[in-house]
């Protein structure tokens, strides 16, 4: 993200994998212009706003070694003006009118989005239209802006001991594909970036045939959809993108990581690989999930933190709305006077139950009633809806998260039993371990 | 942009931005006083089946004896830990099982109580959060765990360069005023607080003629009333002597703190005392500050320091109005070796908020924000929530949008240089920067 937050999409994931939504109709009207750009439009009349974004099917996985990080500053480049509308405009005319506006850039998509009252959407049409063709890449702003980025890496990951641990264990876990590198790229590939490969990147992937607008709020579809028609139907389609082809082999063996540098505490975090939202296991795993790590009741702040008392926190995080199969994490930060050792070994005796006991009835219900009202909750935020849809529709299809709920509901305590014992093995894991070192005198 | 187009769109915006954001004439809710003599405000909404609540209890940190230093906030972190009918794995299990949420928070000036559940649950929810506020029971092995937590919380926290400038700013600002409460104070107190400072500091504050709870979502008047008369009868406090508070310390000159770390950001805050909510000037400092570096990409600090300079990835400046007077502050971070270019940027700009009107563009272009976007801060049931609780609170009332997009359509150029002249004091500041000194060489 250009200013809030550039997430780490493994976190980022898991959150919104943590608060399911939809169960059945999400009365969202689609349509695929003839250029290939697809728009979903949801009508939602509480409040008297809008979400709109735009969802470019391109992020970290499109890149390569030596020049990671390119779509993360290709989006920060996008706000530094087109032709009509120059340097530093495109902020605050939305602010003009009211609207927040922002960015954000993950491993499998870049996403643009403005929120308003209602009576303002025509200005994204106007505006996104007319940077997905005319942007300038300005050298000058280019090298400007490479510097906030680098200033943004600083202090997400180089000052910060966890996220620069969860980078290098990442790396660890893949070898042959893209999502080893972070979102925001290695220090030495932002310097090593030019004008020109981002020029290259954005003829490439800003296209309509590799687009979704997806908006959601206080507006009529028939009047709404015509005006999109009008501002992004002239843009030509695209060439179709290169395929990333990457595929991660299968894992053989425990891989381990450690960190040590300055800080207070160890960290512990272990990252199996499981399967996307495409596959049909990826309902048990999220419902495993909820059992791990939805809630103080859940078994990991209750084993590690309330019960043994060893860690300050504990989690765990699937993260399964993606184009290619990721990691399922578990994690604790130890508590002073323990050590990693000891909090590893309890987060796979957690780990070991669920594949020798099945779950009970009730911690079951639990989670699938957490799916449900996570459904309802969901819609009270316009934004929160477009950014499901939009990621769905990016990495799969948004008529899974139609699916959801339904999927949740009808999976057994066998189920869970099975898919621990198929992805939950040492051989497929990755642990990382941050070790403090004293401060420097 | 020419300046003839820039004037036509705000003689355009002028016209509709104040309709498009207010829902005109609506006020933003009810307040009814429940039979107990707490505060309930009341938004009913019906578009889904849910429920928000928001509580505000008078058991901040201001109302802490100077010498407890954190026990409000220890005592609600406290709440959810047990009560009479519950020990804390109950609580969590009954909230977690209907896929609710239940949170209580410290706060300077007041604690915080929230619930989300389906409107189906919404007994379950009650009770459970009457529960924790009317019958916590504080037992030792809780207070002992959770002392053992903040402790490695406030060591973890350490090693954020960020929370460090902070705490240390907060001091430099506060001094022993209850709003420079430090980790390192609230450290050095857990390790001897007792028990009875809790259910004392717990028994004098809590209790429904300290508290508002605002009510948003999917329930009737009558029915909503009926509960809350229901779960939270027979609470009840005993108000004891308030704490003494101490003065903030003075500040006059400019001072510097230098904090060493083995990183590669100076980590840069600061700023002075600022002023409180009920300061008249309060909308125009909002627009003054917005101008200054509240206002995103639009703001001067941020069109300098980032978009300019390259220097920061954000930088921001804001007011924080409370009860009493809060602080007026500047955060930002750059590599060890900007640190000085980036301070002196900041102190030119708030040097030239003071000695030049603001342009006739920028002006507008604040205020068509700050009114436009209102809409935004009300598009859920829990940002409505949580304006009307802050409006009982402040006692801002419930016309407040409509109120406050008056106060600020009124201010004027003239009005903006006097609030700079008046709360913004480039020569009395405190500035820390937590850094790797013997790169960012500092002077001042």
């Amino acid at each position: 993200m250009r200013f809030l937050k550039q997430v780490l999409s493994v976190i980022l994931m898991g959150v919104l994998a943590s608060v399911p939504a939809f169960a059945q109709s999400l009365y969202v009207t689609e349509t695929v212009l003839p250029n290939g750009l697809k728009v979903l439009l949801k009508e939602e009349h509480k409040a008297p706003v809008v979400t709109f974004q735009i969802w470019y099917k391109v992020g970290s996985r499109n890149e390569r070694l030596g020049k990671t990080g390119m779509s993360h500053v290709l989006e920060h480049m996008m706000f530094k003006g087109t032709k009509k509308y120059g340097p530093k405009q495109f902020s605050r005319i939305v602010m003009r009118n009211g609207g927040n506006d922002n960015a954000f850039t993950s491993r499998n998509y870049t996403a643009y989005f403005q929120n308003f009252a209602a009576d303002r959407i025509e200005l994204s049409l106007k505006l996104e239209s007319d940077r997905m063709r005319n942007l300038l890449l300005d050298p000058t702003e280019f090298l400007s802006e490479r510097d906030v980025v680098k200033e943004e890496r600083r202090m997400r990951y180089d000052d910060d001991p966890v996220s620069s641990m969860v980078e290098q264990a990442t790396a660890a876990a893949f070898l042959a594909h893209p999502y080893q590198w972070p979102v925001i790229g290695w220090m030495a590939d932002l310097d090593n970036l030019t004008r020109n490969d981002l020029a290259q990147h954005y003829q490439t992937y800003y296209t309509p045939n590799n687009a979704t607008i997806v908006v959601v709020g206080d507006f009529a579809t028939k009047k709404l959809l015509p005006k999109i028609k009008k501002y992004f139907g002239r843009i030509p389609r695209g060439r179709d993108v290169p395929p990333v082809g990457a595929v991660e082999p299968k894992q053989r063996g425990e891989r381990r990581l450690v960190v040590k540098r300055e800080a207070e505490l160890p960290v512990v975090f272990a990252g199996y690989k499981t399967p996307d939202l495409k596959h049909p296991d990826s309902y048990a795993l999220a419902v495993l999930e909820g059992i791990l790590s939805s809630g103080k009741s859940s078994r990991l702040y209750r084993s590690l933190v309330y019960k043994k008392q060893i860690a300050l926190y504990a989690g765990g995080d699937y993260d399964r709305i993606t184009h290619d199969p990721s990691l399922f994490t578990v994690y604790a930060g130890v508590m002073p006077g323990k050590t990693p050792g000891e909090v590893e070994k309890a987060l796979y005796a957690e780990i070991d139950v669920l594949k020798s006991r099945p779950v009970t009835d009730e911690e079951l219900q639990k989670v699938k009633n957490q799916a449900e009202a996570g459904f309802i909750m969901a819609q009270d935020s316009v934004f929160y809806q477009a950014m499901l849809l939009g990621q769905y529709e990016t990495v799969a299809s948004w008529k899974l998260l139609e699916r959801y709920v339904d999927g949740i509901r009808s999976v057994t305590k066998g189920d869970i039993q099975r898919v621990a014992k198929t992805y939950f093995a040492e051989e497929n894991r990755t642990v990382g371990v941050l070790i403090p070192l004293p401060k420097k005198q | 942009m020419n300046r003839i187009r820039y004037l036509l769109m705000f003689l355009f915006l002028a016209v509709f931005l104040l309709p498009a954001g207010t829902h005109a004439g609506q006020p933003l809710g009810k307040r009814i006083v429940l039979d107990n003599g707490m505060v309930l405000l009341l938004a009913e909404k019906h578009d889904l089946p849910m429920v928000t609540v928001d509580m505000a209890i008078k058991a901040g940190g201001t109302l802490e004896p100077g010498d407890k230093p954190g026990l409000a906030s220890f005592t609600a972190a406290l709440l959810k830990e047990g009560t009479k009918r519950r020990d804390g794995e109950q609580i969590s299990g009954e909230i977690d099982f209907i896929g609710g949420a239940l949170s209580v928070s410290g706060g300077l000036d007041y604690a915080s109580a929230s619930l989300r559940v389906l409107a189906k649950d919404l007994r379950t929810g009650l009770d459970l959060l009457s529960d924790v506020l009317m019958n916590p029971v504080f037992r030792k092995k809780d207070i002992n765990r959770t002392v053992k937590e903040m402790l490695a919380e406030i060591k973890r926290q350490q090693e954020e360069p960020g929370t460090v400038a902070d705490e240390a700013f907060t001091k430099a600002v506060f001094g022993s005023h209850p709003y420079g409460r430090t980790n390192e104070d609230v450290a050095a107190y857990l390790k001897r607080i007792k028990r009875r400072h809790i259910v004392d500091f717990h028994w004098a504050q809590y209790g429904p003629d300290n508290t508002i709870i605002t009510v948003v979502g999917d329930v009737t008047e009558k029915g909503i009333t009926t509960l809350l008369n229901e779960y939270f009868k027979g609470w009840s406090r005993k108000p004891g002597p308030l704490p003494a508070v101490a003065a903030a310390p003075k500040q006059s000159k400019t001072e510097l703190f230098s904090i060493d770390k083995t990183i590669t950001q100076a980590n840069i805050v600061l700023g002075h005392r600022g002023i409180s909510r009920q300061n008249p000037d309060y909308y125009t400092v909002v627009v003054m500050n917005f101008i200054l570096g509240g206002g995103g990409f639009s703001s001067r600090l941020m069109d300098n320091i980032r978009d300019n300079r390259g220097l920061a990835y954000s930088v921001h400046s804001y007011f924080s109005a409370r009860k009493e007077p809060g602080a007026f502050v500047v955060e930002m971070q750059t590599k060890n070796e900007s640190a000085n270019e980036a301070i002196a940027e900041i102190m030119k700009e708030m040097r030239r908020m003071r000695t030049a009107p603001v342009s006739t563009a920028e002006l507008a272009d604040a205020k068509s924000y700050i009114m436009g976007s209102f809409p935004l801060r009300m598009d859920t049931y829990a940002k409505i929530a949580g304006i009307l609780t802050f409006v009982e609170m402040y006692g801002l009332g419930l016309e407040y949008p409509q109120k406050y997009l008056q106060a600020i359509s009124a201010v004027t150029k003239k009005d903006v240089l006097r609030a700079a002249q008046t709360y913004l004091h480039p020569g009395h500041l405190a500035i820390v920067v937590v850094a790797d000194q013997k790169k960012a060489k500092l002077k001042l």
